[in-house]
């Protein structure tokens, strides 16, 4: 039973329901439960042909659940027969599936959850599970925005930066669980890559692969962050670095550059560095530059603080912090970083403190409360 | 997508506007605040924001270790313990903005004359997961 090639047939058949006339929300029940039954069925009885025996099934449950339908509200004038399977430009429909589960109508926490179910084919208990709510609540999430997009035309063509924005969140805000949500994000990522020619589509494809590649490093045994200066870069997945690298220098190439190239390129010439030492911090700090251009964020403001604090020494940093806005997240966290390297542990210490009391997550807060407990211990020696 | 803690407090919480306790209500009184708090927690439950939801037995007892082989020791209640939880409601929203929104619906539940409550709720967000991409 191979359940990668299982999820990899979904939003093939899904589209081809809904080609075939099939309102979405019913399509992509009739494909949950197409999927339900390959894995009851397959084991023992593997298909020659995968993706017809899929489309057969599901289109069967379509016709029964509307039958259904229709016997309840006493009509009888529903389409019963089954058109003759036409061609279908498999690529083109799966960008479709992917416009309509990002469709700008619904909230990110919907869109989140509707790509992973219709286009990866996850279940609703599993989706549940990897966002830690209960499986009602996560049901009622994707049936809600079911109806959201019901109206929408499947034809319609979508804007490739809100569905990059749904696989982001996924890869990048994703909670550990038996669903490895950062695989299913690179997975998706892929498959969009496939469908469509677009060099932020390769960017995001290769941030992610470079960032996945330095994953079994970044936590401790104990759970507790590794920042990356220290990482163990021995262990990191070399070839999941070339793939990134490889991926993002054809996009690169194309001279359309966006955010997600850009932040790919960050994180190249970190994977490329031999060891932090080595890190070109000023080329990191142009890429920064060209981020802000690109995006304005405060947030990447502050990571570029943060490499000129190693490009031109921690006053310089100091001064490109100073600039900014001290509410930021991870304000005090990054004054605390450059202080230290000023040699102004007392402040430092303090900072690391405040930025613990303010951490967005319980893995930081630790790490933060150690840096200051680690100064703290440090001064009275 | 960040799941928050609406927190109610038996004690320790600000007075609210409509400061009468709730048993000087009448009962269909109770019956409205407490149908109220249904229909809330099921209508969260239709818009895929609910995760859980609580009540607490308001009295309790301290507990501690007392030293190696020794059964823990209890004490309390202590009339001076200044915060008494109440109950709770964790919610998963896709921002802070509308976690105050909720918390507002919540502390209009009815109460005495069929009046809002006004009660004062405690929105408290939870520690997430370290995002992946950090520089």
């Amino acid at each position: 039973m191979n359940e990668a090639l299982l999820r990899s047939l979904t939003p093939g058949v899904l589209a081809i329901l809904v080609r075939r006339g099939a309102d979405f929300a019913a399509a992509e029940d009739a494909v949950q439960e197409a999927l339900l039954e390959a894995v009851r069925v397959w084991p023992a009885d593997p298909p020659r042909d995968p993706k017809g025996w899929l489309v057969t099934v599901a289109w069967r449950k379509f016709l029964d659940a509307t039958r259904a339908d229709v016997a309840r509200r006493r009509r009888e004038d529903l389409v019963d027969k089954e058109p003759a399977p036409g061609p279908t430009p498999a690529g083109d429909d799966t960008l479709q599936l992917y416009f309509l589960c990002a469709h700008p109508s619904l909230t990110p926490s919907s869109a989140v959850a509707l790509t992973l179910r219709a286009v990866g084919g996850l279940t609703t208990r599993q989706i549940a599970q990897a966002y830690l709510v209960p499986e009602a609540t996560m049901a009622q999430r994707i049936s809600r925005a079911k109806r959201t997009v019901s109206g929408v035309r499947f034809d319609q063509p979508g804007d490739v930066a809100t569905v990059l924005r749904v696989l982001y969140l996924v890869f990048n805000e994703g909670y550990s669980g038996d669903v490895d949500l950062a695989a299913e994000a690179i997975r998706l990522t892929r498959q969009l890559a496939a469908a469509v020619d677009h060099p932020e589509v390769a960017g995001l494809l290769a941030l992610m692969l470079l960032h996945h590649a330095r994953r079994a490093t970044r936590t401790a045994p104990d759970g507790s962050l590794v920042p990356l200066a220290e990482q163990d870069r021995g262990r990191w997945d070399t070839r999941l670095i070339a793939e990134g690298v490889t991926i993002l220098q054809a996009a690169l190439a194309r001279d359309r550059l966006g955010e997600f190239q850009a932040q790919a390129a960050i994180a190249a010439l970190h994977a490329d560095a031999p060891s932090a030492g080595e890190t070109d911090w000023v080329q990191i700090v142009e890429w920064y530059d060209e981020l802000t251009r690109l995006t304005d964020n405060p947030v990447v403001r502050l990571n570029r603080a943060v490499a000129v604090g190693e490009a031109d020494g921690p006053r310089a940093g100091l001064a490109a912090l100073g600039a900014l806005d001290a509410s930021l997240p991870r304000h005090a966290a990054v004054a605390a970083y450059l202080h230290e390297r000023d040699g102004d542990l007392a402040t430092a210490a303090r900072l690391y403190a405040e930025a613990a009391h303010d951490a967005p997550s319980l893995a930081e807060r630790d790490h933060l409360t150690r840096q200051a407990a680690r100064l703290n211990a440090r001064r009275r020696r | 997508m960040a799941k928050y803690l609406l927190l109610k407090h038996y004690r320790g919480a600000p007075s609210p506007v409509n400061d009468v306790p709730m048993d000087q209500w009448t009962p269909e009184e109770i019956s409205a605040h407490m149908q109220y708090m249904n229909d809330f927690a099921a209508r969260l439950e239709k818009t895929g924001e609910f995760v859980d939801g609580q009540a607490l037995a308001p009295e309790g007892a301290w507990v501690r270790y007392d030293g190696e082989g020794r059964p823990p020791v209890t004490d309390g209640p202590f009339a001076e313990t200044k915060d008494l939880i109440a109950g709770w409601m964790v919610i998963d929203v896709d921002s802070y903005e509308r976690a105050v929104e909720l918390a507002g619906e919540l502390s209009a539940a009815p109460g005495a004359g069929g009046k809002p409550i006004h009660e004062w709720l405690e929105v408290r967000p939870f520690l997430a997961a370290p995002p992946t991409i950090t520089e």
